[in-house]
């Protein structure tokens, strides 16, 4: 056994450690290429982006909140499998939670170069601005990344040499021993900061397009961002599942736990979409006259936000994916299920596109115009720079970590 | 921000969000701290730390 393959879970097959390097290096392109561009960021400053007077939010904080919505996949299936006690979610929580750590690690980052000047980070902790939905945002998603973190530290404990050291082994299991408390300390974080991102937005009362009415502090946007990261989370996290399973040309966990998975955030995202129906309807036909606009003004005379983005958002990406779900058959076939979770996590992307960038968009004075905006090319770089992190740690913990407790059992080695 | 901190002010707020982060810290940080110690225990107690976690 060499030391390579001395590494890998126990009974398990991996492709060889050249063709393992090949990928790694694949990426690292990608990934070099992200930290140029953050690099002249921090050291030549904001002016590297296309963010003006107008986007002071743009497409980082769009992946931001895409990422967050995405992630929730881990906080959800977490929630269901330690809270509700939903046993067959212990073979894919690992990964969902491998995909939490990923997606709020990235989260981090972008925000990281976002603020310009990150050694200064530390002030929103010790000079809080206790109104502020951001200042509670960036409390929780620290708090969630650090629960994250504890979740995925028991993984890397059980690599299969690690384990071998008696206090890992028994910090490892103590911590499995106590995860309920941490799962339920995320769910509660994970709620607040997922739901105050949403009412960032609707707490604009000088952006009609975002603005909306609500429950005491909490506008509406608040309760529909933390119901739709909990219907499309478990969703991306399915979606990179196939994909693993796609890319490793192996069977890593069995249907009924895809299918269980699939059942519940279909039902999420069903009776999500309802609510975002009643939501758009009433925003519409009751705020937004209220404030003195037309709901259609919001897309018309301009050259890219038009009612294509609320049909793609609400039907395509909405109900489609969700009655593709919630009905059986559709659910257990596997093209069907591949569109569902491909449109499910497309949707939630073009949400929090239209909630953070076209709510710029739209002239609110007389003297103005539509804003409109391109990204920069480093803008760019630095937001597909956390795809190829994410990859890579994909690569390297499903290499070494025993990810998915069902494997050796779906592909036993013969020889 | 503590109490002792200029910024400080005993209002609602003030209460609400830095009690929330206090607490959400204290239960993980407590958590945490439980499972160095007893792995630190169970250690010494000798225990070859061998079979599965679930």
């Amino acid at each position: 056994m060499d030391l390579d393959s001395a590494l890998w879970p126990k009974g398990v097959q991996r492709c060889t450690f050249p063709k393992f390097m090949i990928g790694i290096t694949v990426v690292s392109v990608v990934l070099v290429w992200g930290v140029y561009a953050a690099l002249l960021c921090w050291f030549k400053g904001l002016n590297q982006t296309n963010m003006n007077d107008y986007y002071g939010f743009a497409l980082w904080i769009w992946a931001d909140l895409a990422v967050i919505a995405l992630g929730g996949g881990a906080f959800f299936t977490g929630f269901l499998r330690y809270l509700v006690k939903k046993d067959e979610l212990k073979h894919i929580i690992n990964y969902a939670v491998l995909i939490g750590f990923i997606c709020y690690s990235s989260a981090q980052l972008i925000l990281g170069i976002d603020v310009g000047q990150p050694l200064r980070g530390w002030f929103i902790f010790w000079h809080a601005n206790v109104h502020s939905m951001l200042t509670e945002v960036a409390f929780c998603l620290s708090c969630y990344f650090v629960v994250l973190c504890i979740e995925y530290i028991p993984l890397i404990l059980e690599n299969r040499q690690l384990d071998k050291v008696p206090f890992f082994h028994h910090l490892g299991h103590n911590m499995h021993g106590i995860m309920a408390i941490f799962a339920a300390t995320g769910a509660f974080l994970s709620c607040f900061h997922q739901g105050s991102l949403g009412g960032v937005s609707g707490v604009l009362f000088g952006r009609p397009f975002g603005f909306r009415e609500g429950v005491f502090i909490w506008p509406w946007t608040f309760f529909l961002f933390t119901w739709s990261a909990a219907a499309c989370g478990p969703c991306f996290t399915i979606l990179v599942t196939k994909l693993t399973e796609a890319i490793s040309k192996k069977q890593l966990v069995k249907p009924n736990v895809v299918d269980l998975l699939a059942k519940i955030s279909g039902w999420m995202l069903f009776t999500y979409i309802i609510a975002k129906t009643v939501d758009t309807w009433y925003w519409a036909f009751v705020t937004v006259p209220s404030k003195g606009f037309n709901w259609a003004f919001f897309y018309s005379n301009n050259d890219f936000y038009g009612t294509w983005i609320l049909w793609l958002e609400i039907v395509i990406c909405g109900y489609i994916p969700a009655l593709l779900l919630i009905t059986k058959k559709t659910r257990q076939t596997n093209s069907t299920l591949w569109i569902a979770i491909i449109l499910a996590s497309i949707g939630v992307c073009v949400n929090r596109w239209a909630l953070v960038l076209q709510v710029m968009a739209p002239p609110v004075m007389p003297f103005d115009t539509w804003a409109l905006y391109i990204p920069s090319w480093q803008e760019v770089a630095t937001t597909i720079l956390p795809v190829a992190y994410g990859v890579m740690l994909i690569m390297i913990s499903f290499r070494y970590l025993p990810i998915f407790p069902q494997e050796r059992e779906l592909n036993p080695i013969t020889n | 921000m503590f109490p002792f901190s200029f910024e400080w002010a005993w209002d609602m707020s003030h209460i609400v969000f830095m009690g929330g982060l206090w607490y959400a810290l204290s239960i993980i940080g407590a958590g945490l701290t439980y499972c160095i110690i007893k792995a630190a225990v169970d250690t010494l107690k000798g225990d070859a730390g061998t079979g599965d976690h679930h």
